[in-house]
Formats: C-alpha cells, structure tokens, sequence
C-alpha cells in the first residue's frame, strides 16, 4: 500500500476553485444564487473543521460518557432538522411519533451493527461509533423525512378514500394501508436505488475515504457492504416505526378522522 | 332507536331532544341545515360537542366506532370509488371488515336489484355520476347493516330512475326489516315512503311528526 498523500491547506484552497466556477456559471445565467452557494460553501468549511477538532479530541480521549453524547447531539440534531423542516405541519402526536422512531430504530441497528456485526472493543470506540453513528442516523433523517412528506401529502390527497374506507367499516389502519405502503417505498427507494448503482456508477464516500486513507480495498468493500445493509435497515425500521405509529395521529380515540 | 339527548356540534346542529324510531325516517330540509351532519353523528363519523346520541339505548360513546359502523350504514351523498372495476368497488368493503367475499351472481343480482346493468370488469371511471351513486347504493346492501342511513341516495338520478330506486331502497328495508334514515329534498318522496318525518332548519328540529298525522 503506498503512503497516504497528506493534503495541505494550500491544495485544499485549490478545490474552493469548483465553487468559483459554480459563481462564475450561476452569474452568467442569472440564476440569483451566489449567496446560497457562498454560505453552504463557508458553512460547510467551519463545520467540517470543527467536527475534525472535536473527532482529534475525542479520538485522543475515548471515554463512553463523550461517545454517548456525540450520539445523543446527533439524533437531537437529525430529529430537530425533520421538525425544521415541517414546520407548522406536525401535530404533537406526529412529532413524538418522529422523534421516538428516530431513537428506537437507529440506535437498534447501530448497536446490533457495532456489537453484533463488526465487534468493536472497547465498546464504546469512537472511532467506529461515530461515524457509523453519523451515516445510519443521517441515512434515516433523510428517509424519515421523505415519509412524513410522502405520509401527510397521501392523507392530503386521499382523505376522501380514508373516509369513505372508515364508512364501509374499516379500520383506521385498513383504511391507511395503501397511504403507509406507498409511503415506506418513497421512503426507502433512494437507499435501495443507491444500492442498485454502487461499485458501478459510483464508489461510495466511506469506502473511497478508507481506500484514500491507506486501508486495502478488500477491507474497504467488506465494510461497505455491512454499513450499507445496516443503513438499509436502519431506514427501513426507522419508517416503519414511524408509520406504524404515526398513522394513528390522523384519528382520534373514537376512529375518527381529525 | 337513536335517542339525541342537548346534542350540539360546533355551530352546526343543536338539538335539545329527538327520537328516530325503528322504520323509515326522512330527513327534509335545505342545504346547509345540518341533515348530513345528523347522518355523521349517529354513523359516529363525528362526535357531538356536546350531548349524548343513544342507539338502542346503549350510549355511541360507548360503542366500539369500528363495529357501530359495520351496523349503522352511511352512504354518502357523492360516494367515493376505490380504483378498479365494478368488482373491486362491491366487494372492498368486504376485505374491510375481513367476511367472506360474494360470488360474482350474488353481485349481479345486486347489480340488477340497483339496475345497473354493466359487466362487473367495467372499470368504474367510465361510469357516470348517476351510475356510481347506484353502484355505492349496491354496495351497502351488499353489506347489508342494521340500519342504512342514506344522503340523498337519488340525487344524481333522473326523475324516472329516482322514483325506481327509492321505492326499491324502500321495499328492500322494509322486507329486511331493516330501518333507514334517508335525507332528501323531495316532500313528495318523504310524504311517500317516510314512516317519520323529521324537518330540519338551520340546525334545528322544525318538526318530527308520523306520516299518518300528516295525511290526516
């Protein structure tokens, strides 16, 4: 394996040439941009760097106290982004519903997949919680969010049939199988499709981040695979929690729809 | 049978006291005065704001909606059609409530019964608004409740068809020794085929009287 080709802040500077030209193409055309494009690149910068001091500072001193509260920021962090974007759309219900399947499902897959999968010791090595952490809950922040997009536009456009399914007698949950199976494949076609173009089309950022950083390619692919079927899990449990709770926010005790 | 006791819901109805008795009951009234939101509430598709609704003596509070439902029927007035064929649209409601799915003559002779005379694979979008109303209409007898509570089962019907179906709807509760509660605009109809005939107003009862008091 050849040494690991260090990148200095000079070479880095170099690459802020790609959002020059992203300037240079959104000015032309009169796209309006620049300023969004700008403040993602900045904000991207400053957090990158700091998330490196504090993964340095982390890795330096593990201890399972600071681990845990990494994870602990994360899923606040991914659960608050989903409130975020809803804004003024989720009843309180939907929200606890969001926040416990975001909790319950990815940290089940995270420590079956630490323990069970890979065998970190000791067990709370930041090294691997973090990051794999960092992929499955941002994996089912995404897939989450895609559900209750998908879950409260269905209700929006299929209330009628909610309704007139509650009429013929069905219940709230017959009535919504239809909104909740269309809901779980919006949700989790962008892991499977991603899936279906890996090692083809493209080679996945953790996989080519261990290839760059010196580790064999062999290992690389191993770990690929194991984190990508963990982060299908985690997406697909995640929803699914999500749904099989969440649907019930449309109806009140007495089934009815509110 | 249903007993409203100072029932009230939001602005739209209020109530102090009524009875509906087993039979046929005609909701009259215009649009707006609350006779589809009395359908609602004794389907327990809603609750009262305030007040109690008591079937056969038993609070709806207490009744499981799921099972109320199965047992008192609404058919709305613009009923919804599932995707798929006539097939499909007769016998969801079956899957709904997990029984037995009919064999296809069973469904024709509902077809004939509500005269709707197209194949059971006719997709249902080629139906026109008149034809679905008799198709709902097929499918609730189909199922075959307690009680049918009905809104304006004939609206999208011509005259002619109108007068058939009501008076099959009526002889077919009436040989069940079933009991509805159907609105209408008509006080033809309701003079008709109503055993007791309720008007209503913005909101409020104007009057419950038997037929036989209004034909004397």
């Amino acid at each position: 394996m050849n040494a690991i080709n260090d990148l200095s802040i000079w070479q880095v500077m170099l690459a802020y040439v790609f959002v020059l030209v992203v300037l240079a193409i959104t000015s032309i055309r009169g796209i309006g941009r620049e300023k969004e494009i700008l403040i993602s690149s900045v904000r991207m910068t400053i957090q990158l760097v700091l998330t490196g001091y504090v993964l340095v500072y982390v890795f330096a001193n593990p201890s399972p106290l600071l681990t845990a509260l990494i994870i602990v920021l994360m899923e606040c962090f991914a659960i608050y982004t989903v409130f975020n974007r809803f804004k003024g759309r989720l009843s309180k219900k939907l929200k606890i519903t969001i926040a416990l399947s975001m909790l319950v499902g990815t940290l089940a897959c995270l420590l079956y997949f630490l323990f069970i999968v890979v065998r970190i010791d000791p067990w709370y090595d930041p090294q691997y919680f973090i990051p794999i952490a960092g992929m499955m809950v941002g994996n089912s922040m995404t897939g989450i969010a895609l559900g209750v997009k998908s879950l409260i536009d269905g209700m929006s456009i299929q209330r009628n049939l909610v309704e007139e399914a509650l009429i013929l007698g069905a219940t709230p949950q017959f009535a919504m199988t239809s909104i909740v199976n269309n809901t779980f494949e919006a949700a989790i076609m962008p892991t499977i499709n991603s899936m279906l173009g890996m090692g083809i089309i493209f080679l996945p950022g953790m996989m080519t981040g261990q290839i760059l950083s010196g580790t064999s390619p062999a290992t690389a692919v191993n770990y690929q695979i194991a984190i990508m079927l963990g982060i299908m899990g985690s997406v697909a449990i995640t929803v699914i929690l999500m749904l099989q709770l969440g649907y019930r926010s449309f109806f009140n005790e007495e089934d009815q729809l509110v | 049978m249903f007993e409203l006791i100072d029932v009230k819901y939001q602005e739209v109805v209020d109530i102090p006291h009524l009875y509906i008795t087993k039979g046929q009951t005609v909701l009259l009234g215009a649009s707006g005065s609350g006779k589809t939101t009395v359908l609602k509430l004794l389907n327990k598709m809603i609750s009262p704001t305030q007040g109690r609704i008591l079937f056969c003596g038993n609070d709806l509070k207490q009744l499981p909606s799921v099972d109320h439902r199965r047992n008192v029927m609404m058919l709305s007035q613009n009923p919804i059609m599932f995707e798929g064929n006539i097939r499909d649209n007769l016998t969801i409601a079956f899957k709904f409530q997990e029984r037995v799915i009919p064999g296809d003559e069973e469904l024709y002779k509902i077809l004939g019964k509500v005269q709707l005379e197209k194949g059971l694979d006719t997709p249902v979008n080629l139906l026109s608004g008149g034809e679905k109303q008799r198709l709902a209409l097929g499918r609730i007898f189909l199922l075959d409740p307690s009680v049918y509570l009905l809104d304006e089962p004939s609206s999208s019907l011509d005259q002619d068809t109108e007068d058939k179906i009501i008076k099959m709807v009526s002889e077919h509760i009436k040989k069940a020794n079933k009991s509805a509660v159907m609105i209408t605009h008509s006080k033809s109809v309701a003079e008709k085929y109503g055993d007791e005939i309720i008007e209503m107003a913005q909101g409020k009862i104007l009057y419950r009287r038997l037929r036989d008091e209004c034909n004397k």
